[in-house]
């Protein structure tokens, strides 16, 4: 009787404690990531301009421009171009380096910091450097590539380059983080696999396929889907380093929901694009949960 | 033989990576040091043949970077004091404690976190104008007060402590306050140092946000306030190399300090699975 009711005011106790640990970040939450996209739905389907304080209902109206509009077809070509290009090459660049970086050699940590330095890097600034160093003008890493035979020495102001360069940038940025995580992947791979694959006289190149690889596979299979994620998600490096241009060239989706939402501030027509990419995202992060049997809850 | 030949490969290959990847920031700390006619004399070169600060000294007076730079302290260290606090505190009801809708609760917040910013950032913004927010620290850091992520993976760092250790503080009659912030937080310190790390880089370095939720050149961050100064003034490369400098440096110097945790912050996206 007595322990009964001293559990019942654990309890009780807990609730009432669960209620204020949880009150301020659940508050949050629901205020500005669950309502923001309640809303967004709602603007999606209105005329919504900053500049005009009527925000009539508009039906479909704003999707089916998204269909007919080919600035906005040409930014998802852009966006998947730019994950095309950066993601694959990236990430066998990544798993290359965490190769090496998985060898017991001496000043490893050292070499591990600075491969690691664009990533704690903010992406805006560190664009400001790269816009630079391709300016036909001062950039010396154009000079040299010139130098070095390329056809191109204005990167940026090409319309078949200015996309590989921001793609190269995209790569280096981020070939850091992708080590980490493969070499977390790596050095979870037990040794005694090695030494069965090394007994039974596997070479070097046939351990790292028949031993490596498969190990590493979901570890592979994760990175791929946050490179692809966060690829979908490009915008910093964008506006600062091209603005779009030229041309559109490098137009991305969410370059792309900016302009119309902040530069011409329509919007109710930037929400539509917002919620098809919110829409597409959502599907790759509930592939990758379900890829990973992700129970977490329990 | 053939080992060694092997080993100094495999060190030609790490420098070799080594010097692609620090390039930039080599020629942005060397550029930053050139005078401005170097900067610009054709075919440019990698060292200043004249060493000079000047531009260390110009880029405080002829754009506001002490305000930027005291923006973006506010700003980061705001987003992650606060959020630090409740993050750890949700985490800590998810992982310790019992209560009706628990499971719920956490399914939300799992989707919280796959709900990218770039998402939200229109409905936020037209509700936060509505407000009259738009331009105030307010705005930058009070919708970021918490973060899906950051309670997430405190939660799955306070679940694996021993349980006998709340156990027995609720016999002695420890409040749940005092057993979340003495006993629960000192032991979870790695995590929340990683954690910290996480909110501090990401806010720090963030541009989109801080671009469309300030409006007076007064309240730029750094990201924010040179990237427009470099819209509208791009010529001027001693300026801006050596503000990029200087707002790449205390993260560099953080790193270099606390590497650490630096990477277990930026790993711990990767070990979700």
């Amino acid at each position: 009787m007595n322990i009964a009711r001293k559990r019942t005011s654990v309890m009780n106790r807990q609730k009432r404690a669960a209620f204020w640990f949880l009150l301020p970040s659940m508050s949050i939450l629901a205020l500005f990531v669950f309502w923001p996209i309640a809303d967004l739905f709602w603007l999606s389907f209105h005329r919504w301009s900053l500049l005009d304080a009527n925000h009539a209902y508009a039906g479909l109206a704003n999707y089916v421009k998204l269909v007919h509009d080919e600035r906005f077809w040409n930014a998802v070509v852009r966006t998947v171009y730019f994950t095309a290009g950066s993601v694959p090459v990236g990430i066998v660049l990544s798993l290359a380096l965490a190769l090496l970086a998985n060898e017991p050699l001496k000043g490893m940590s050292a070499f591990k910091a600075i491969y690691f330095l664009p990533v704690i890097s903010s992406f805006a600034i560190i664009s400001i450097i790269w816009s630079f160093l391709l300016d036909p003008d001062i950039g010396l890493l154009s000079y040299w590539l010139k130098a070095a035979g390329f056809p191109a020495s204005a990167w940026l102001r090409s319309t078949t380059w200015a996309m590989p360069a921001v793609i190269a940038v995209a790569i280096w940025k981020n070939v850091g983080f992708n080590m980490v995580i493969l070499l977390a992947g790596l050095q979870s791979i037990s040794a005694s696999l090695y030494e069965a694959a090394k007994i039974d006289g596997a070479g070097a190149l046939q351990r790292f396929w028949s031993v490596t690889l498969p190990a590493l596979r979901q570890t592979l299979l994760f990175v791929v889907i946050i490179s692809v994620i966060a690829s979908f998600q490009v915008f910093d490096q964008v506006y600062v380093m091209t603005r779009g241009g030229p041309l559109n060239s490098t137009e991305t989706v969410v370059y792309y929901i900016y302009h119309h939402g902040f530069e011409l501030l329509d919007m109710g027509y930037a929400s539509a694009i917002a919620w098809v990419l919110f829409v597409v995202v959502f599907l790759i992060t509930l592939l990758q949960l379900r890829l990973f049997r992700f129970n977490e809850t329990d | 033989m053939r080992l060694s030949v092997w080993r100094a490969a495999q060190y030609a290959l790490l420098l070799a990576a080594a010097a692609a990847i620090a390039f930039p920031f080599i020629w942005m700390v060397l550029t930053s040091l050139k005078p401005e006619g170097e900067i610009v004399r054709f075919p440019p070169a990698l060292f200043p043949s004249d060493w000079t600060l000047d531009a260390y000294v110009q880029v405080w007076k002829r754009i506001p970077f002490l305000l930027f730079f005291k923006n973006s302290v506010v700003f980061a260290c705001g987003v992650t004091l606060i959020s630090l606090a409740f993050d750890s505190m949700a985490a800590y009801a998810f992982a310790r404690l019992a209560f009706p809708g628990k499971h719920a609760l956490f399914v939300l917040v799992l989707i919280a976190l796959m709900i990218p910013v770039q998402v939200t950032m229109i409905p936020l913004f037209i509700m936060l104008n509505d407000w009259g927010w738009i331009d105030t620290y307010a705005a930058l850091i009070v919708p970021r007060a918490t973060n899906a992520f950051g309670i997430f993976m405190l939660r799955q760092f306070f679940v694996g402590l021993p349980k006998e250790l709340d156990e027995a503080a609720r016999i002695d009659g420890c409040s749940e306050f005092r057993l979340y912030w003495q006993i629960v937080l000192p032991l979870a310190k790695p995590a929340v140092a990683s954690l910290a790390v996480f909110h501090l880089m990401y806010n720090w370095n963030d541009l989109l946000w801080p671009l469309i939720i300030t409006n007076s050149q007064e309240m730029r961050t750094l990201p924010a306030g040179l990237a427009l100064f470099m819209g509208q003034h791009v010529v001027e490369y001693g300026i801006l190399t050596a503000g990029a400098a200087i707002a790449t440096a205390p993260l560099v110097a953080a790193f270099l300090s606390a590497q650490k945790y630096f990477v277990q912050g930026v790993a711990f996206t990767g070990l979700k699975e």
